[in-house]
């Protein structure tokens, strides 16, 4: 097992060094001066040219790689253009807010998909199943902005159910301040004993969650489904049932424990949607994460900042892909021969 | 290749297909005739008319005014033209480069091979939209663009997609006589190689198209798409969020027109996939 684990973490290193060549080479295919994007239109010659040696632009490419190269691994992800902050420092103080988020949302659609797809197998070919399968199809055929809009509109300006955007709610800055203690605001102000603010960050949780869930909710419903009915349909199944075993032990510990670790695929397929998923949720929402971060980027063409989110986009796939290998091992002996 | 009227047959036994494959063609006849089927095709086209701004649905506006008092209609109708137009060229260009790298690779191995799976994977290493919202970004925004995007993130899927088939015909017995024969490369590719592959191809373009069409919504709405004052869907929505609490319809109903599309694509690419591919019907 460990074994497994060192070759995969070696080829997802290989794969990230990759990812670097990808994103350097969009950094210099770049039309426009650098030093027009950081000093703006009145840039003078000489600042330009300043900035273009301090940049290493005046080097040749390969050198220019390695220096880039250097640069991320040390920590020095460059000065986003509009916020001045240092690229590194956005991200890190951005990050736990939509690792929350895309937390909550996968756990939901894990365990909610689990349960749908267990409920039309059970009822395989009636009108359950019927309904479980619309419901997966138009889940993933959803436009996950509308969604937000369609949710904002029916359960903040109908019921009045939810806050509209935001973390948190303003006041909270004054009255509960959250202690800084990992950074991920939810989980901080859960073991400071800050429950107030717990649950006043849940309930912002919910509609940008479900928003972001709903897509992976569908794909991992309809797995489940179609694993299941085939392992129902298995031998061993139809032996324990004429042996007389209770269904739901049939059903819940013999089926589901082999209908299990293909769906680990899916669950981390979906963990890589949701990835970019949040760029447009949190831009609906104005979730203060890394989505709305990226979203403002993109259209300012901040490039420093684009190139650390692509970077990072980067990474959090290829840690997910590591995380679903080790998982499928774990949970398959033949995956670990391999 | 199984026949049209086999496929008839399927679609009639098949009701969630049917609906599907009724959704796309009706989504298509309205994006073909839109100009005859929109109220005001001139404020389908995007030109304003202010004295009719913020009007609710009703008789002469069904789907109510947008902030620049166009008939949201109408700007639907004409919505449906750059959304499959997009979806199709999207799929056509990433499906022909992926198809012809993923043969050569597939059929030619060793180092070539080596090369262009290198290559995908590269592009791979990143989240699904990741790099087309990048290169839009930096490509600068509007429809041609975000074209390109979307065919810079999907071609490698299908470069994949089409090397495995490749490389499992290529030991297959009738290629391999074939190959003794002193048939030429060009013709076996062609002929034995290429024409395996179409199945899982239109599958997998079958399933795409509703996919692009979403991805070219998003893009749209975070204003990376297309550009004012043209009618596009994401756009529309984009537009609506503003007032979604004053005037719901305005980003209520090109929404709903994206997810019908999108639905419509998505249960015809199941039929489709399960139609050319029964032993996928588990």
């Amino acid at each position: 097992m460990l074994k497994f684990v060192g070759k995969r973490l070696v080829s997802a290193l290989f794969v990230l060094f990759g990812a670097t060549i990808i994103t350097f080479i969009l950094s210099r295919v770049i039309p426009s001066d650098p030093a027009l994007a950081f000093y703006g239109p009145k840039a003078t010659l000489d600042q330009s040219a300043r900035l273009r040696k301090e940049m290493g632009l005046d080097q040749s490419v390969v050198i220019q790689y390695f220096k880039y190269l250097k640069d991320m691994l040390t920590g020095n992800w460059g000065y986003s253009i509009s916020t001045k902050q240092p690229v590194l420092h956005e991200l890190m103080t951005k990050v736990p807010s939509t690792l929350e988020m895309i937390f909550v949302s996968i756990i939901f659609a894990t365990l909610v998909g689990i349960l749908l797809g267990i409920w039309a197998a059970k009822n395989a070919h009636k009108f359950v199943d019927g309904s479980v399968r619309v419901f997966s199809i138009a889940a993933v055929s959803l436009p996950t902005f509308w969604l937000g809009l369609l949710f904002q509109l029916f359960f903040v300006g109908r019921l009045h159910w939810f806050p509209a955007t935001g973390e948190f709610d303003t006041e909270l800055k004054f009255l509960n301040p959250i202690k800084h203690v990992t950074g991920f605001p939810i989980f901080d102000a859960l073991i400071t004993g800050n429950f107030h603010a717990v649950e006043n960050g849940l309930w912002h949780m919910v509609l940008p969650a479900l928003t972001l869930s709903l897509y992976s909710l569908g794909l991992i419903s309809r797995m489940i489904r179609a694993n299941l009915l085939e392992v129902l349909s298995q031998d061993y199944i139809r032996v324990a049932r004429a042996y007389g075993i209770k269904e739901r032990i049939v059903l819940f510990t013999l089926a589901l424990r082999n209908a299990l670790p293909p769906v680990t695929t899916v669950v981390g397929l979906s963990a890589a949607y949701l990835l970019t998923g949040t760029f447009f949720v949190e831009d609906v929402f104005n979730w203060p994460g890394i989505g709305k971060f990226a979203t403002t980027a993109l259209l300012n063409v901040d490039y420093p900042a684009i190139m650390g989110i692509t970077l990072l986009g980067a990474m959090g796939y290829l840690t997910i892909n590591l995380i679903v290998d080790i998982v499928q091992a774990k949970l398959d002996p033949r995956v670990r021969a391999e | 290749m199984k026949t049209l009227q086999e496929f008839r047959r399927y679609l009639l036994r098949n009701k969630l297909s049917l609906v599907g494959f009724l959704l796309v063609n009706f989504i298509l006849l309205v994006a073909v005739f839109a100009p005859w089927i929109a109220p005001s095709p001139k404020e389908g086209r995007g030109v304003e008319n202010i004295d009719h701004i913020g009007f609710g649905p009703g008789w002469h506006h069904w789907m109510g005014t947008d902030i620049l008092g166009r008939d949201v209609l109408s700007r639907v109708i004409y919505g449906a033209r750059p959304a499959l137009l997009i979806a199709i060229c999207v799929v056509l260009v990433a499906a022909t480069v992926g198809t012809i790298l993923g043969l050569i690779a597939g059929y030619m191995g060793g180092w070539i091979d080596e090369v262009i799976m290198r290559v995908c994977d590269l592009f791979l290493s990143f989240p699904p939209l990741l790099l087309a919202l990048v290169a839009v970004s930096l490509l600068g925004p509007g429809l041609t663009h975000a074209a390109l995007a979307l065919v810079i993130s999907w071609w490698p899927w299908y470069a994949r997609l089409v090397r495995g088939e490749a490389q499992s015909l290529k030991s297959r017995a009738f290629v391999e006589v074939a190959s003794a024969m002193g048939v030429s490369t060009f013709t076996i590719v062609r002929r034995h190689i290429f024409r395996n592959v179409t199945t899982p191809l239109i599958i997998q373009a079958a399933a795409d198209l509703g996919t692009v069409i979403l991805a070219a919504g998003s893009l749209a709405f975070i204003g990376l798409g297309a550009q004012p004052p043209q009618s596009d869907w994401g756009l529309m929505v984009a537009d609506g969020r503003g007032l979604v609490f004053d005037q719901w319809w305005v980003a209520t109903f090109p929404g709903l027109a994206i997810f019908i599309t999108v639905l419509g694509f998505n249960l015809l690419g199941d039929g489709m996939r399960d139609f050319l591919d029964p032993r996928s019907q588990k």
